[in-house]
């Protein structure tokens, strides 16, 4: 999903550069001194596993492969507005250090890889979970289908994008195909490895769950009672 | 475990590089600024072993990404009851 320099043009990258560094401002605003002393090493923590899973490509259909994106499950685990910090932590750093994602696509990679993907899968999470029984086995289906949905939306800013500032002779509806049709597949691994992710999470340390948190609290509470007592 | 797991990471092109090929849309495309650099890739330059290069690419990047993301817990957790802001 690293998109090389000159796939599309200056004006789109750099318009893309500025809505991303204010999201990333307001995320910066928003998240300062938000977790407490039992949830922010995760912050960090969500960091390192998105970096090291995005090393891993699974191979999808014929001749090409996939990557976790991780917007949806640093989205659910640290809320969205330290998971734009971590999104932008290590997008920056793979185009910077590992040259992987173009420097002048840095802005667009930001943006669709952290800042669309986070909050198409926020405000997903919160719409859903209000529908549904407030279990953990609802937490796990909805990250999963939060996960498929944040990389289809990557994608479509993708084609967006490129409907915008595309550099070579191209035609829309088919760029649309070829982009949805394999991130498809790419998003089924997302849901994969967001609901197994979360699940195990959960599992072990559901206070952790910044998504769960408001759902699952009955238990934690008690506990946290009983230690001050 | 990054290093580890790299072993066995598909080298086949990712999605969008696969859609964007198919299409010929990859035809504009140029290689980063930075792609020659030490660590471009996630391998070590001048490591001829591939999966010796890719782990130590994947332990460097596990520690950069670790350092910065110490930063992330520094900015983002409440300062304790009584420190001073």
């Amino acid at each position: 999903m690293h998109m090389p320099d000159g796939l599309i043009n200056a004006p789109v990258s750099i318009g893309a550069a500025v809505i991303a560094a204010g999201a990333i401002t307001v995320g910066l605003k928003k998240s300062k001194g938000t977790l407490d002393s039992q949830t922010a090493p995760l912050a960090g923590l969500v960091a390192v596993f998105i970096f090291a899973f995005q090393m891993m490509n699974f191979p999808v259909a014929a001749g090409t492969s996939g990557h976790l994106m991780g917007g949806a499950l640093a989205s659910i685990l640290v809320g969205p507005y330290v998971a734009i910090l971590v999104m932008t932590v290590v997008v920056s750093l793979q185009a910077l250090v590992f040259a992987d994602g173009g420097l002048s696509a840095l802005g667009l990679n930001l943006l669709n890889m952290g800042i669309v993907s986070i909050v198409v899968s926020a405000l997903l999470f919160a719409g859903l979970m209000k529908l549904l029984p407030k279990t953990r086995t609802s937490i796990i289906g909805v990250s999963a289908t939060v996960a498929v949905i944040s990389v289809l939306a990557s994608a479509g800013a993708f084609v967006f994008e490129y409907s915008l500032g595309g550099n070579a002779t191209y035609n829309i509806a088919s760029v649309l195909i070829s982009v949805m049709g394999v991130h498809v597949l790419i998003g089924i691994g997302e849901a994969i490895i967001t609901g197994l992710t979360i699940g195990a999470i959960l599992a072990t340390r559901a206070d952790l769950v910044y998504g769960a948190r408001k759902f699952l609290p009955a238990h934690n509470l008690l506990i946290k009672e009983s230690v001050v007592a | 475990m990054a290093g580890f797991f790299s072993f066995y990471s598909s080298s086949q092109p990712d999605g969008l590089e696969k859609a964007t090929a198919e299409q010929g849309l990859d035809v504009t495309a140029i290689d980063s600024a930075n792609a020659d650099s030490a660590l471009a890739d996630y391998g070590v330059a001048g490591i001829e072993n591939q999966r010796l290069s890719g782990f130590l690419g994947g332990a460097i990047g596990i520690a950069v990404v670790g350092i910065a993301g110490t930063g992330i817990y520094f900015w983002v957790r409440t300062p304790k009851s009584g420190d001073i802001k």
